[in-house]
This record gives structure tokens, sequence and C-alpha cells, in this order.
């Protein structure tokens, strides 16, 4: 469904990607991993069209810079790592914004429906009809992914939509992600900071160091001492619990612990 | 269960919009009452009952209310538009024709028309506005595209053309025949009451064309407030857009201004008004500040020309006594944070 071929890409005064290839099937949620710096969001921007990489970004078979962006944005859904914290509208009409890939000016009720719909999916019915600019940073955050399930594209396109959410909450969206993609065939891509949460959710895990894949594959073989060691600069004890395999920090590599 | 909940936040929304709209339209019939007033009230005692039943004042009324109150029309809501999308462009509250230089531009425009064209060369005139309107517009842009600026920045800057412009002014002034002089001074007083026909069909084809284009785009506003990178992610030409309804803010604003001066605040109030009434979506704020933004203008001139009758005092001087404790109180007293 998407494919990223040897892509690179440069900031005026460093660069950030250099050569990285992946593939995302329907249905798979790829969790994106690397250090600070390490090109996380820089590659979800390049997949999402929102940077222009050197090397070759294929949606759907086509090309992604020749998709129109209209049509681009029926088959993918971005959520950026900043939400706005000052919006004047409502929570619903937040979400809604989600629907202007399909609207000309007059919501129809089934843009109004897919609305409710992806604010029922993150349990925020309550706040519809609050002002988006009163509501708390972590619901800001969950309106973003509202906004995002609301456009129901095949594709989503997420920049660390955890950070901001508390524990039960990380585990009702990251919940809500593989549900996505197991019952609608969604693909999931995401960029998250939590390795024991990508651990347990993620079908497939890529380990970014410098702008380059450091490894990829099942999140087993690739959240390893060896390779976390590597890219975080970071040992870790890796223990296998009831739940999976579970990683606790130890100590900076270099530094005091 | 489920088919419940459905029915409550949709139908919240239906209300939601329902009540803009209802609003919309209250603003309106006060706009028509406010211009019928208009026509009505003047220094000359013809009541526009009067007016209607005898026919002797057809020349007072033709040739002087109706081109007025077409003109606050066209002033109060191509102002108050302009100011309603330069702030969701620039994406802060504070950002208005006025706030950001663009019109110091286009009175400097308009000021170096009159000097080197004379004042009766209306199209002189209305071109410098509307060039220094697009200059002054085209290099805030600039700023707002620094990767570094902030709406302080931009606010900051258009503060420091406004005094640059003003200079200019003042130079065209210092450099002026008393003549000349006299027309720039009357001009930056903002007045309603030189309107002619022409200017206001000059006035209208810059600012009516614009109103639709901006209306449809609406929705693609309102992704703008959400931010780039979102609004681009849901096939919104960003950059396109921006330059394009700023363009069209700063041909508004020079359309509004290039005949009748200096008309303080619409640009600013006018939108804070609608945004307080129908709330900040897009599809209601405009049309909502075309009303209230003209509403202001005539209920200011209305105002002006009756307080102190028979003295008219400039529009310009009225929208500001009015406006600014107008907006206090309302800042003051709303409930909810609006942006």
């Amino acid at each position: 469904m998407l494919t990223a071929r040897n892509i690179s890409y440069d900031y005026p005064d460093r660069q950030v990607l250099r050569g990285v290839s992946l593939s995302l099937a329907p249905g798979e949620v790829l969790a994106v991993l690397g250090q600070n710096g390490a090109g996380k969001s820089t590659l979800l921007r390049c997949l999402a069209g929102a940077l222009k990489p050197t090397g070759q970004v294929v949606l759907d078979g086509r090309p992604l810079q020749s998709v129109p962006p209209g049509e681009r944005a029926r088959l993918l859904a971005f959520v950026p790592q900043h939400v706005p914290t000052r919006l004047p509208m409502t929570v619903f009409e937040a979400v809604l914004l989600g629907r202007r890939p399909y609207l000309s000016w007059r919501p129809r009720p089934q843009d109004l429906e897919a609305a409710w719909e992806a604010l029922s999916l993150l349990g925020l019915e309550e706040l519809a009809q609050r002002e988006f600019s009163e509501i708390s940073g972590g619901q800001r955050q969950k309106v973003a992914l509202a906004r995002a399930l609301a456009q129901e594209s095949r594709l989503l396109v997420m920049d660390e939509p955890t950070s901001s959410l508390d524990l039960r909450h990380q585990l009702e969206v990251m919940t809500l992600l593989c549900a996505q993609a197991e019952e609608r065939d969604t693909g999931v891509i995401l960029a998250v900071h939590d390795l024991n949460l990508a651990a347990r959710y993620a079908s497939r895990a890529l380990l970014l160091c410098s702008g380059r894949v450091l490894a990829e594959g099942a999140p087993d073989e690739v959240l390893t001492e060896a390779l976390i060691r590597e890219a975080y600069g970071v040992d870790v004890l890796r223990v296998q619990t009831g739940a999976g395999a579970m990683l606790f920090p130890l100590s900076a590599v270099g530094g005091r612990a | 269960m489920q088919v419940a909940a459905d029915k409550t936040g949709v139908e919240a929304y239906g209300a939601l919009t329902g009540r803009r709209a209802a609003r919309i339209l209250v603003l309106a019939a006060l706009l028509a009452a406010s211009a019928v007033v208009s026509l009505a009230v003047g220094s000359s005692s013809a009541g526009l009952r009067d007016t209607l039943r005898t026919g002797l004042d057809g020349v007072i009324f033709w040739e002087l209310r109706v081109p007025r109150v077409l003109m606050g029309l066209l002033v109060g809501s191509g102002l108050a538009v302009g100011g309603a999308v330069t702030q969701a462009v620039l994406k802060n509250p504070l950002a208005s024709p006025f706030t950001l230089g663009v019109a110091s531009g286009a009175g400097f425009g308009a000021a170096l028309g009159i000097v080197l064209a004379g004042a009766i060369a209306k199209w002189a005139v209305a071109g410098g506005a509307f060039g220094f309107a697009l200059v002054t517009a085209l290099f805030i842009l600039g700023v707002a595209r620094m990767k570094s600026a902030t709406p302080e920045t931009l606010v900051l800057a258009g503060v420091a053309i406004m005094f640059l412009f003003s200079a200019g002014t003042s130079l065209l002034q210092f450099l002026g025949t008393e003549q000349q002089i006299q027309a720039i001074v009357f001009w930056s007083f903002g007045n309603l009451s030189r309107a002619s026909w022409t200017d206001i069909l000059i006035a209208a084809g810059m600012i009516l064309p614009a109103l639709p284009l901006l209306f449809l785009r609406g929705w693609d506003l309102n992704l703008l407030l959400a931010g780039d990178e979102m609004a681009a992610s849901l096939g919104v030409n960003v950059d396109r857009l921006r330059l394009a309804a700023l363009l069209l803010a700063a041909l508004m604003t020079a359309g509004a201004i290039c005949f009748t001066g200096v008309i303080g605040f619409i640009g600013l109030v006018g939108p804070h008004l609608a945004r307080m009434m129908v709330g900040g979506d897009h599809r209601f704020l405009l049309p909502a500040s075309a009303l209230s933004g003209a509403l202001l203008v005539l209920v200011s001139d209305c105002l002006g020309r009756t307080l102190f009758a028979p003295h008219m005092i400039p529009i310009g001087i009225v929208t500001a006594f009015l406006g600014v404790p107008f907006f206090f109180a309302l800042l003051i007293r709303r409930k909810r944070e609006f942006w």
C-alpha cells in the first residue's frame, strides 16, 4: 500500500534521512523508533507528502507526488507531532475538519456521522460541544486522532500520537489503532518513544539511527539489547514477561546511571 | 444506545449551525434597519417619508444619501472580511489591515495619488491605495514566511510599517500644495460624504468579487487555523491559499478606504464581533463579519451625522470613539475564549 525506496532528505544545514526504504501492507502497524533527532518525524513527513524527499515514495501503486492532494487526503491521514493549542471552534467541529476531503460546503449526514463515530471511538462524546481551546493537552491529542479517523483513510501516519497521554489513554489509543488495522485493514505507521508500547502493539518495528535504518522486522527482533544500545546509547535489561518482552532502561552508555 | 448517541452529537451540531444561521439573519435584519434609518436621517431635514412622498429632495436622496449608505455597506463589509481573512491566514487574532500596516500603506498610496494626479483623479487615488496596500501585504507575508516569525513579530513589523508610511504621508504633506494637504488631511479623517456613484462602482468592483471567492474557501481557512501541516495533509494548497487570501484582503482593504479614507478599527472589531456571535467557522464567520462590519459603519455614520447636527463628525473619528469602548466592553464581558 505504501512503499518508500531509498529516500533521503536534507534540511539546508544537515542531512536527516539517508537511503531509507520501507513498505507497509494493509492491516500492519509499523512503529518507527529511534532517539531524538534520528529522523523519525522527517521520515513520517516524507511518507505523508509534507516533504519531498529524493528517492521514491509509492502510494497505492502511484508515485506519491503525482497523487492529487485531495485524493491523497482520502487515502492517507497524517497527524503531525504538534497539535494546535488554540482553535476557535468546538471539539466536534475540530474533528469534522477531517471530512474536508469529502466536503464542498455543507457537511452531509454521513460526514457528521463519521465525525461522531470517530469521537465516540476515542471516548470524547462528553467533550463534543466544548470549545477546543478549553480542553486539556491530552484531550487535544485525542481530538487530533479523532480528526484523522474521521478522514476514513486507508493509511494512518502519526507522529508520536501518545506523547501527551497518560498510561490508561496510551493503552486505549494503541488498542484502538490495532483494532482499526485489524478490522478495517488500515495501515498504521507511528513514531513512538515508548519501546514497551511498540513491543506490545506494533506488528513491525523500524529502528532509525542517524537517518539510516538500523534494523527492521518483528518488534522482538528489533528491540534487542544490542540494537537499543546502538540506537539510543542506553543499556537496557530485556525481560520476558507474561505480556511479552519488557525493556528496563539501566544506564546511559558512557554516562552516569 | 449507539444510535441514540449518534443522534445527540449530530443533532447538537445541527442546532449549533442553525443558531449561527439565525444570528446571521438577525445581523442582516439589524443592518437593513440601520440602512433605512441612515437613508432617513441627515443634516438636511428631509426625512425618508418626506422624500418618498414629495420627491422634492430627490437630489439629496439619490446623490447624497443613497451613495453614502451604499458606500458604508461596501466599506464596512470590505474592511471586516479583509480583517477576518487576515486573522485566519496569519493565525493571529491581532491581525487586521490596520495593525499590519496595510491600511497605512493604502493611505500613503492614496496621498501619493493625490499629490501626483490631483484629488479629482479617482483612479490614481484608488490605484495608489491598492498598489501600496498590496506591497505592504506582500511584505508582511514575506515576514510571516520567515521561519522564526511569531505572531508578535508580525504585529511588530506591522507597527513599524505603519510608522514608515505615516512618515511618508507626512513628507507628502510637507511637500504638497495647500490644496493637496487639505485633500490628504480630509482623506485621513475617513468620510463617507464624498462618495459619488463612480466611486461606488470602483469600490464595489474591488470588494464584491472577492467576497464569494473567500466565502467559498471557508473550510480551507478553518483548516489553516489547525496548522499548515494538517491543512496540507487534508488536501489544501497552503501557500497558494495564503497568498490568494492575503491579496484579496489587501484588494478589499484598498477598495474600502481609497475613496473614504481611514475608517479605523472596523477590520479588527468587525471580525471579533462576528466571532463572538457565530463562532470561528469561516463559513459563517465571513458573512457575519461582512454584516457586522457594515452595521458598525452605518451606525457610526448615523451617529456622526446626528449627534452634533448640523455639524458632521467624520466617520473615522466616530468608529474609533465608539468602537474602542464597545470592543473593551465585549472583551471584559465575554465568558469564553473565542480564539
